[in-house]
């Protein structure tokens, strides 16, 4: 059964919907600036989406005083665009929400906890209710009436693309019609200090895949795409093109670091293309975890070496123009790959200028247009030797 | 559409075994370091990554399979790990932060750790999503063993009760039910029935929304019957919430409990509702 | 030295949760990654906080510490030649 994208949605530092996503792309303007969504006296770059929650909920025409993680905000803005954007009949079919992020409603517990912890008898414990994972694909499912099949999928940086993954195979497998798939995740002082206390933020732009890349920036946002079985849809105009291949492994390796040889990467690659049933010339871009840490981007470009042998197709890194956007990440990458074959351009890396010593691969430094881009590979990688790969191809409307 | 049926094979859980202590079951606890011997990698785990991997490597160590993948679920995952780095952020103002628990806090700790330990590099997933996790996780083994993309599946859960949860849990009013609990349940599923094969899995439900007793009552029936199993011994939440307690993952030690109890060849349906959240589980237990 | 060397071996044994191992276990000279005691690249970031912490050396990068943290050796050493507490 054919997998195909429908409809997607997305918000982040660069835009708040698809449209000026291209514009910020084409411009080759990031979206990094400095932390406002909450204290920290961290001074490195961030990526926030340029809305504060009061707009977010009044774009959703949400009641001010009703509490809402960030994360679960920016899961609606985004979950809702790519519903719309697909039609979908909820009266014909059986449609699911599977979401991800990496920490949930943390923004909201964050601001609470040492009150918390100081009166533990007297304070509200409401904000609490909103900071288990799940809350967050609850909420998107109240705000699109929506009442089947949902969960959600934390796997550190690679959540995403493992919640779309999750929804091809259900689809594939007759469990389900369509499904709204990706992730969310907001700033918040948790993930920054923990990144920070692993040394890992550049106080600079990022510089993936270059030699003296000196860790990521971090940033927010979500990206949803509606994934449905071809015999459903109607209208075959509304089909961006399909998911061919997806795999998911892992480096089995250490907690947080990557293998030398980049195993993990390697295998979740390779086992997308033979679930494609493809060869790796076949693919024309690579859309890169490309964090700019030290460790990934040197496993990330080995394990592509070994894969692709002397024919390396063009990639490079959108985490250098949203920050890496983690649990959001696989999701706004997934958009990026789809919009890559819809508009015929691939993206480019911001800030390279030296090759990488022992891989020596260079990214596209310019925004490329007018190319044929058939068959696109989207990466995601994470904590925990979580790897995660993503096949999307050209629909040939007859 | 289904190419292979689902067995489970082994079982293994760490569980509360002990009496009810201040309004609380907490889980009876092994000596890890019996089950988890690489101290390089059990130095850094807090409570729940040990009790979670334990069971894990529990369940594997009954069979000696290699598996194909390892699915875990959680509600909340490690807690304890992540109060302790947001401690060290105010306390400490942002500065000289200890990464490790950061590390440790992230929720496929357990699954990441059990194929570190294991040296597996096949598919490893965490879903975390209140009171389907575990139903969700195994939907996703099901999934995989019937379309024949595995043919052994590692699939579990595991949540720990800390003084913070159980205190903001209990002020929202979340047992008022069943007292709270916590512990971690593992499952090696597999496509192929041997000698040892405790029950078929045969189907489950999810369903989500505000539904009276009654309502659930009636479409746990209409699952039964469209699963020609009207029969079936009915394990509920009020059952096994008794041993167990109240969390997000409790299912899992319910589809446990049924492994164990019924000594009978039988069809039970294990089942749950937490908050809005439904769900059945259909089994052939041999 | 051997006070601060001792110092520091108690140090590693409690911020990196050494279970079964005493500060009579950590020889001097053996490597403290790798094959040595075993240690890896969180433990390194733990050893830029103990230097931080309590000597007032201040390490941007891991990258910077690998000769550094070979051993309680040149880790004592370095302590010694660069202290500020």
């Amino acid at each position: 059964m054919s997998v195909v994208v429908t409809g997607i949605g997305c918000v982040s530092a660069i835009g708040c919907d698809v449209e000026e996503h291209l514009q910020a792309f084409r411009a080759g303007r990031n979206g990094l600036g400095k932390i406002s969504p909450f204290q920290s006296q961290l001074q490195v770059p961030v990526a926030e989406v340029k809305l504060s929650n009061e707009q977010l909920k009044s774009a959703l025409s949400l009641s001010d005083h009703s509490i809402y993680s960030r994360t679960a905000l920016l899961g609606m803005i985004a979950s809702q665009q790519a519903f719309q954007d697909a039609k979908l009949s909820t009266n014909s079919l059986r449609i699911g929400v599977i979401s991800s992020s990496s920490v949930g409603g943390m923004d909201l517990s964050e601001l609470h906890y040492s009150e918390y912890v100081e009166n533990p008898t007297k304070v509200r414990v409401r904000p609490f209710a909103h900071h288990d994972i799940g809350d967050h694909t609850e909420q998107i499912c109240n705000y699109l009436q929506l009442s089947g099949f949902r969960t959600s999928i934390s796997t550190a940086c690679s959540s995403a693309a493992n919640a779309i993954m999750l929804a091809a195979r259900m689809i594939k497998q007759g469990r389900l019609d369509a499904v709204i798939a990706g992730g969310t995740d907001a700033l918040c002082r948790f993930t920054l200090n923990g990144f920070n206390s692993l040394m890992i933020l550049d106080s600079e732009p990022c510089r993936p895949f270059d030699e003296s890349r000196a860790g990521l920036n971090l940033g927010e946002g979500a990206g949803y795409i509606v994934l449905q079985s071809e015999k459903t849809v109607a209208d075959k105009s509304q089909i961006y093109c399909r998911l061919i291949g997806f795999a998911n492994a892992n480096d089995a390796f250490h907690q947080t670091a990557s293998s030398p040889e980049g195993e993990g990467a390697f295998l979740a690659m390779k086992n997308a293309l033979d679930r494609a049933g493809i060869s790796p010339s076949e693919v024309d871009y690579i859309n890169a975890h490309g964090t700019g840490t030290s460790n990934n981007d040197l496993s990330e470009s080995t394990a592509i070496k070994r894969l692709f042998g002397e024919n390396i197709p063009k990639f490079s890194s959108t985490k250098s123009f949203t920050g890496h956007t983690l649990g959001a990440a696989g999701g706004l990458e997934a958009i990026f790959s789809i919009l890559s074959i819809k508009e015929k351009l691939i993206f480019p890396n911001l800030n390279f200028k030296t090759p990488i010593e022992q891989t020596k691969l260079i990214p596209v430094t310019e925004i490329l247009e007018n190319q044929a881009v058939k068959t696109v590979l989207s990466n995601s990688f994470g904590f925990g030797g979580n790897n995660a790969s993503l096949i999307f191809q050209q629909y040939r409307h007859e | 559409m289904n190419k292979y049926p689902v067995y489970i094979q082994a079982a293994a859980s760490i569980h509360p075994e002990n009496p009810l202590e201040n309004n609380a079951f907490s889980a009876k606890e092994p000596d890890y370091k019996e089950w988890i011997k690489d101290a390089g990698l059990r130095r850094r785990m807090s409570r729940i990554v040990k009790m979670g991997v334990t069971a894990g490597l529990q369940c594997l160590h009954l069979q000696n399979t290699k598996v194909d993948a390892i699915i875990t679920a959680t509600g909340l995952g490690c807690l304890s790990d992540t109060e302790k780095f947001l401690k060290s952020i105010s306390e400490q103002n942002e500065e000289l932060l200890s990464p490790t628990p950061f590390i440790q806090s992230t929720f496929n700790t357990i699954g990441g750790q059990i194929a570190l330990l294991t040296g597996n590099k096949s598919y490893n997933m965490t879903y975390v999503h209140r009171a389907f996790s575990f139903e969700t996780a195994l939907l996703d083994a099901m999934l995989m063993l019937q379309a024949g993309d595995a043919e052994n599946v590692l699939v579990g859960a595991v949540d720990e009760l800390t003084p913070t949860v159980f205190g903001i849990l209990e002020r929202m009013g979340t047992f008022r039910k069943f007292f709270a609990g916590e512990g971690s349940s593992f499952f090696l599923l597999s496509r192929n029935k041997t000698d040892n094969t405790i029950a078929e899995i045969i189907d489950i439900d999810i369903f989500s929304g505000s539904f009276s007793e009654q309502e659930i009552l009636a479409k746990q029936t209409d699952f039964l019957k469209n699963s020609k199993a009207e029969n079936a011994d009915v394990f509920s939440d009020k059952i096994y919430k008794q041993n167990c307690g109240e969390f997000h993952t409790a299912s899992a030690f319910g589809l446990y409990y049924a492994c164990k109890q019924s000594d009978k060849n039988e069809k039970i349906l294990v089942t749950n509702s937490f908050l809005n959240n439904h769900t059945s589980i259909l089994i052939d237990k041999f | 030295m051997d006070q601060l060397k001792q110092e520091l071996k108690e140090a590693l044994i409690k911020s990196l949760n050494l279970e079964d191992v005493t500060a009579a276990d950590i020889v001097d000279e053996e490597p403290l990654f790798g094959d040595g005691l075993g240690l890896d690249s969180i433990d390194a970031l733990e050893i830029i906080l103990i230097l931080e912490r309590s000597y007032g050396i201040r390490l941007a990068k891991p990258e910077e510490a690998k000769e550094i943290f070979f051993s309680i050796n040149t880790l004592a050493d370095y302590i010694s030649k660069n202290r500020k507490k």
